[in-house]
C-alpha cells in the first residue's frame, strides 16, 4: 500500500513541481476535491483555482490556470496551462489586471465579456493564492 | 592583373564578412540552445496529454467531431517556416515539400486550403499568387502559448464548420543539429489510438468528472494546440540549427578565401620586388658599361 502520493505538475513550459506529498486538494470543475494515497483512478478537469498540497506539517499552494488532473493510487498528475507557486506570483501585476478587467467590464458592450470575466477570475485567484502564502 | 591594392581591399572585405558570419553563428547557437530547452520542457506535457487521451478516446468512437473521419474533400495544410533567411535550405525544402503535397492532393481531386507560419512562406506563396487562408508571422524566438491558442482556435473552428476535412502540418522536425527532417503530420481528426490491453484496463477503472464526453470536449482541442506548439518549437529549433550550420560553412569558406587571397597577395608582392631588383641591377650594369 502506498503511503505517499507523488504530485507532478506539468505545463507546456516544463515540470513545475515533482514531489512526494501526503495530500492534495484541488479545484475541480465540479467542486473542490481532496486526494489521499490509494485513491481510485480518477480524471477530472480543473478550473482556474488553487491547488494545495500537504506534506507532514508543511503545506504549499499553487495557482493553476485551467488544466486537468489524473489521479492514480500513488500519483497525482496535473496538466495545466500555467501553474505558479504562491510565493512566485506577481501580486502587483495581478492587481493591475483586476483593475483593467473591471474597467473593461464597465464598458461591457464594446468588448468580449467572456474574455474579460475570465481575465478577472484569473487575477482575483492569483491574489487569493498569494495571500495564502503570506498568512501562513 | 590585380594590383596589390585591389587584392588588399578584397582581403579586408572578406575578413569583415567573416566577422559577421561568425557572430551570426554564435547568436544562432545561443538561440538553438534556448529553443532546444523549450522543446525538451514541452515533451513531458505532450506525452502525458497523449497518454491520457488514448485511454479516453480508446473506449468509445465518434464521441467528438475531432475523432470522426470524414470523407476527404478539402484538406488544410499549415506550413511552418521562419521569418528570416540565411538558414540554407531550411525554407526551400519546406516549400518544395508543400508544393509536392498540394500537387498530390490536386491529383486526387482534393481541394487544398493553405495556412502559413513565417514570413518566408507568406512571401513565397504571395509571389506565386497562391491563395492563403491565414498567415501568422513574427512568432520566432518569442513564441508563447497564447499564440498557439490563436492558431489552434482558428484551425479548429475551420474544421468544425466542415470547411476542411483534414488538417496537416508541414514542418522541419529537429533530429540533430546537422539533421532536420521534413515532417508531415495529421493533427485533425485524431487517428483512433492503437488498442492495447493495458489502455483498456485503465480506461475501464477511471472515474470521469464531469462525463467522459465533456472531458473529451475540452481535451481534444487542447491536444491540437499542443501538437501545433510542439511542431512550432521543433521548427524553431531546426531553423536555428540550420542557420548555425550555414554560418559555420560561410565562416569556413571565408577562411579559405582569405588564405588563397593572401597567397595571391604575397606572390604579387614578390613579383613586384623582383621586378624592382631587376631594374636596379640593370641600371647598375648600364652605369658600369
Amino acid at each position: 500500500m502506498a503511503e505517499k502520493l507523488t504530485l507532478d505538475i506539468v505545463t507546456p513550459y516544463g515540470h513545475v513541481f515533482t514531489e512526494e506529498v501526503d495530500e492534495v486538494i484541488a479545484a475541480g470543475n465540479e467542486g473542490e476535491f481532496g486526494v489521499l494515497p490509494n485513491h481510485i483512478s480518477y480524471l477530472t478537469t480543473l478550473k482556474v483555482g488553487m491547488l494545495t498540497y500537504k506534506k507532514g506539517s508543511e503545506s504549499g499552494h499553487f495557482f493553476v490556470n485551467w488544466g486537468y488532473a489524473e489521479v492514480g493510487p500513488e500519483k497525482v498528475t496535473i496538466l495545466a496551462d500555467s501553474a505558479e507557486k504562491s510565493d512566485e506570483i506577481d501580486v502587483t501585476r495581478a492587481q493591475e489586471a483586476i483593475k483593467r478587467a473591471e474597467e473593461r467590464l464597465k464598458q461591457a458592450e464594446t468588448i468580449d465579456e467572456a474574455r474579460a470575466t475570465a481575465a478577472l477570475d484569473r487575477a482575483i485567484m492569483r491574489v487569493q493564492v498569494s495571500e495564502q502564502h503570506h498568512t501562513r | 592583373m590585380a594590383t596589390l591594392k585591389d587584392i588588399n581591399r578584397r582581403i579586408t572585405a572578406v575578413k569583415s564578412t567573416k566577422q559577421i558570419t561568425k557572430a551570426m553563428k554564435m547568436v544562432a547557437a545561443a538561440k538553438l540552445k534556448r529553443a532546444q530547452n523549450r522543446m525538451i520542457e514541452m515533451r513531458p506535457y505532450a506525452d502525458k496529454m497523449s497518454a491520457v487521451l488514448s485511454s479516453l478516446a480508446g473506449s468509445g468512437e465518434e464521441l467528438h467531431p475531432l475523432l470522426v473521419q470524414r470523407p476527404r474533400q478539402t484538406v488544410e495544410i499549415l506550413v511552418m517556416t521562419s521569418d528570416r533567411g540565411l538558414c540554407s535550405a531550411f525554407n526551400t525544402n519546406i516549400m518544395k515539400a508543400t508544393e509536392k503535397i498540394i500537387a498530390e492532393k490536386k491529383a486526387e481531386n482534393i481541394n487544398v486550403s493553405l495556412s502559413v507560419v513565417g514570413k518566408k512562406a507568406r512571401d513565397y506563396f504571395k509571389r506565386r499568387n497562391v491563395e492563403m487562408r491565414n498567415a501568422w508571422i513574427d512568432l520566432s524566438g518569442k513564441l508563447v502559448y497564447s499564440d498557439v491558442q490563436t492558431i489552434g482556435k482558428d484551425l479548429i473552428d475551420h474544421y468544425n464548420e466542415e470547411a476542411v476535412d483534414e488538417v496537416y502540418v508541414v514542418y522541419n522536425k529537429f533530429v540533430t543539429v546537422m539533421n532536420q527532417k521534413i515532417t508531415v503530420s495529421k493533427i485533425m481528426p485524431m487517428d483512433p489510438p492503437e488498442e492495447s490491453e493495458e489502455a483498456d484496463e485503465s480506461s475501464m477503472s477511471f472515474i470521469y468528472e464531469p462525463s467522459q464526453q465533456e472531458i473529451l470536449n475540452e481535451l481534444l482541442p487542447k491536444n491540437v494546440e499542443v501538437q501545433i506548439f510542439r511542431a512550432l518549437l521543433e521548427s524553431q529549433a531546426s531553423e536555428e540549427a540550420a542557420r548555425m550550420t550555414a554560418m559555420e560553412n560561410a565562416t569556413q569558406a571565408a577562411d579559405e578565401m582569405i588564405s588563397s587571397l593572401t597567397l595571391q597577395y604575397n606572390k604579387a608582392r614578390q613579383a613586384s620586388i623582383t621586378a624592382e631588383l631587376m631594374d636596379i641591377v640593370g641600371g647598375v650594369e648600364a652605369l658600369k658599361g
